[in-house]
């Protein structure tokens, strides 16, 4: 599999889908 | 003048130009100099001799040290809540802890991997072709890995305070 922080869309995606993951860690963790 | 004012207001000001300085600077490296170095290689004869010798050397020592004082700024900002930000002590604290967390991967990964790996890609410190090339895959992978880190970081950077952070996790 071809990594996707070699082009800079890939690595636009990779934080984005981070951020996402990263949104709902938080809201659980504050219980909201 | 009083401990707030410095801690608050200079602390986050002085945070915020240190940081757009050395996100700026990463995003220079990511979407202009990387591709514009490849372009430059293909010519014939190569022209990014300019880059790699005056400003890419410039640009890294802004970008190093801006990193320094982008966190040790956070950290006085934080004060003495940084335990309660750093280990999820506080519910308020859990948005800016993960903001936290991930500047402080990102200042690791530009002085232990991006800025020695550079220093053999310049020519600061001697290196063979084989290392150059390993330092050149090392280095670009810090530095992506920085940029897929700045978007969360800048997110909960943004969303930890008051009516942000309430808009956003309703809490």
């Amino acid at each position: 599999m071809k990594n996707p922080l070699d082009s800079l869309w890939g690595t636009v995606i990779t934080g984005l889908v981070l951020t996402v993951i990263l949104y709902y860690l938080a809201r659980s963790m504050m219980g909201a | 003048m009083s401990m707030d004012f410095l801690q608050y207001g200079i602390g986050r000001w002085v945070h915020i130009m240190a940081g757009v300085m050395w996100v700026g600077l990463l995003y220079y490296f990511n979407f202009v100099q990387v591709d514009a170095l490849k372009k430059a290689a293909a010519d014939t004869p190569p022209t990014g001799a300019g880059i790699t010798k005056h400003v890419a050397p410039r640009a890294l020592l802004f970008f190093r040290w801006s990193a320094v004082v982008t966190v040790l700024m956070g950290a006085m900002i934080l004060g003495d809540k940084i335990d309660d930000a750093l280990f999820f002590k506080e519910r308020a604290y859990v948005p800016i802890g993960i903001g936290a967390w991930l500047g402080i991967i990102m200042l690791f990964n530009v002085w232990a991997l991006i800025w020695p790996n550079q220093k053999k890609i310049l020519g600061i410190v001697p290196a063979t072709d084989e290392v150059k090339n390993k330092a050149r895959r090392v280095a670009f992978l810090a530095s992506r890995t920085n940029v897929a880190l700045s978007m969360p970081m800048l997110f909960f950077m943004v969303a930890s305070g008051g009516i942000f952070r309430r808009a956003i996790f309703g809490a």
